[in-house]
């Protein structure tokens, strides 16, 4: 497929889904799955990151746009992006040259794994961080990172096995 | 000047990721004052109308829950006209004035909340009332069984309300059976439980009174209802009071917009006051 026309699918369909299905979901009251973080997980790797760092920042921004939050879905997700070239090395020890035929689906799960989990986690301390803006109530945040993440997590998983079972 | 061109074409990615960053931590920091949250809110044509489109879809699921609360309302106010007309009649004094028209200080619009919010640390909802129907910023917004929010950012046909359940609301708020009056704030723990802070000690709280408004500002109408007293912590000397809310703020449809009729009147007297 092609890599921009992907990028814009991914961009508006995960946009329109976190907003009008994930943001309702709200099980036990509180906990929600922040699955656009999606877009930075399955984004093509490229040399070049401006374009990358820019559109995660508009999702974000988007999102925010949509539940009234400031801008602390763009701050949280632009770091997740930021940061994702240091996890890839660190995590599946590529170099550079390796960028353009990198695959998540070709890499082994407990790799994909950890991966996937470490961006989570990163992504969804930093929203509720930010959205209390303070450490007062540190131990709740926690919480809602360990609960929303799990979420997060098992939702990402399984839909991930479904498209691939698909093709 | 080449070590600046070196450096900045070292670090480009890293001065971009710090140049957005500061945009979006500054639009977080706006959004947490009251008057300043003017670029980034739900209040407008797209995110507003798209919202919309999907409250016409789910609305049927809620229709019961609507109808059973206009019932309740309804009762309630037939026995307050019965007994305004008993009132009436034993009258024997006709006034020629119709002192209703000439002393109404409210009115009242009817809408209906197309987001709600109630997870959040600083919740805002959204209605389908905007200044084409006179909604302006800083109106109270209420439904039959209690206090909701107030009006921020208005546009022509869509209004971003704050809800009660954000740390920036304050509100004033006393109780039913004195005029001991306090603010109202949340914490931001459970969505069905708001806090009354300061308070006086000499007022006599006890388990189970009603919160009301206290209608000592231009917002709100004395008397919405609020909840009722759950919890008393006295333990510094600023006594915190746990209200449970007569809403669910988790199932609100249809909601009223106050107006006051006479806030200017009232602004105009405390500003020459404050000279």
């Amino acid at each position: 497929m092609n890599k921009s026309l992907y990028v814009t699918f991914l961009f508006f369909s995960l946009l329109l889904l976190q907003v009008f299905v994930f943001n309702n979901i709200l099980f036990l009251g509180y906990i929600n799955p922040y699955i656009y973080i999606a877009f930075v997980i399955f984004n093509p790797l490229k040399e070049e990151r401006f374009s990358f760092l820019f559109l995660s920042f508009l999702l974000g921004l988007f999102l925010d746009f949509f539940s009234d939050s400031g801008g602390i879905n763009a701050f949280s997700l632009l770091f997740v992006a930021y940061i994702r070239l240091f996890l890839i090395r660190v995590i599946f020890k590529k170099t550079s040259l390796d960028y353009l035929l990198f695959n998540l689906r070709n890499e082994p799960f407990g790799k994909v794994f950890n991966f996937v989990i470490i961006t989570i986690v990163i992504h969804h301390f930093l929203l509720f961080l930010i959205a209390s803006f303070s450490f007062n109530n540190i131990s709740s945040i926690l919480f809602q990172t360990l609960y929303s993440s799990i979420f997060t997590a098992i939702l990402f998983f399984l839909g991930t096995s479904l498209l691939r079972n698909k093709k | 000047m080449q070590q600046i061109a070196y450096f900045i074409q070292k670090y480009k990615y890293f001065l971009f990721f710090v140049f957005l960053s500061a945009i979006a931590l500054g639009l977080t920091i706006n959004n947490n004052d009251f008057h300043k949250s003017k670029f980034i809110s739900s209040a407008n044509s797209i995110t507003g109308g798209l919202y919309e489109k999907s409250t016409q879809l789910t609305e049927y699921l809620h229709l019961k829950s609507y109808n059973k609360e206009l019932i309740d309302e309804n009762t309630l106010l037939k026995n307050q006209l019965d007994l305004l007309k008993i009132r009436l009649d034993s009258a024997t004094e006709v006034t020629v004035i119709d002192s209703l028209k000439y002393h109404q200080k409210y009115s009242y619009v009817a809408g209906r909340i197309i987001k709600n919010d109630y997870h959040k640390q600083n919740n805002f909802l959204l209605i389908d009332l905007g200044s084409n129907q006179g909604v302006l910023s800083e109106m109270a917004v209420m439904n039959s069984r209690g206090l909701i929010g107030i009006t921020d950012q208005v546009n022509k046909k869509y209004a971003r309300v704050q809800s009660i359940l954000n740390s920036n609301s304050k509100i004033n708020a006393r109780l039913k059976n004195s005029f001991h009056f306090g603010t109202l704030v949340w914490n931001g723990k459970n969505y069905n439980k708001v806090q009354l802070i300061d308070i006086p000690r000499q007022a006599n709280v006890q388990i189970g009174d009603t919160i009301i408004t206290g209608g000592k500002s231009t917002i709100f109408p004395e008397g919405i209802l609020i909840g009722t007293v759950q919890e008393i912590n006295h333990n510094n000397a600023l006594s915190e009071i746990d209200i449970k809310l007569f809403n669910d703020m988790s199932n609100i449809g249809y909601v009223y917009v106050v107006k006051n009729l006479d806030k200017s009147e009232i602004k105009s007297l405390e500003n020459t006051e404050n000279e």
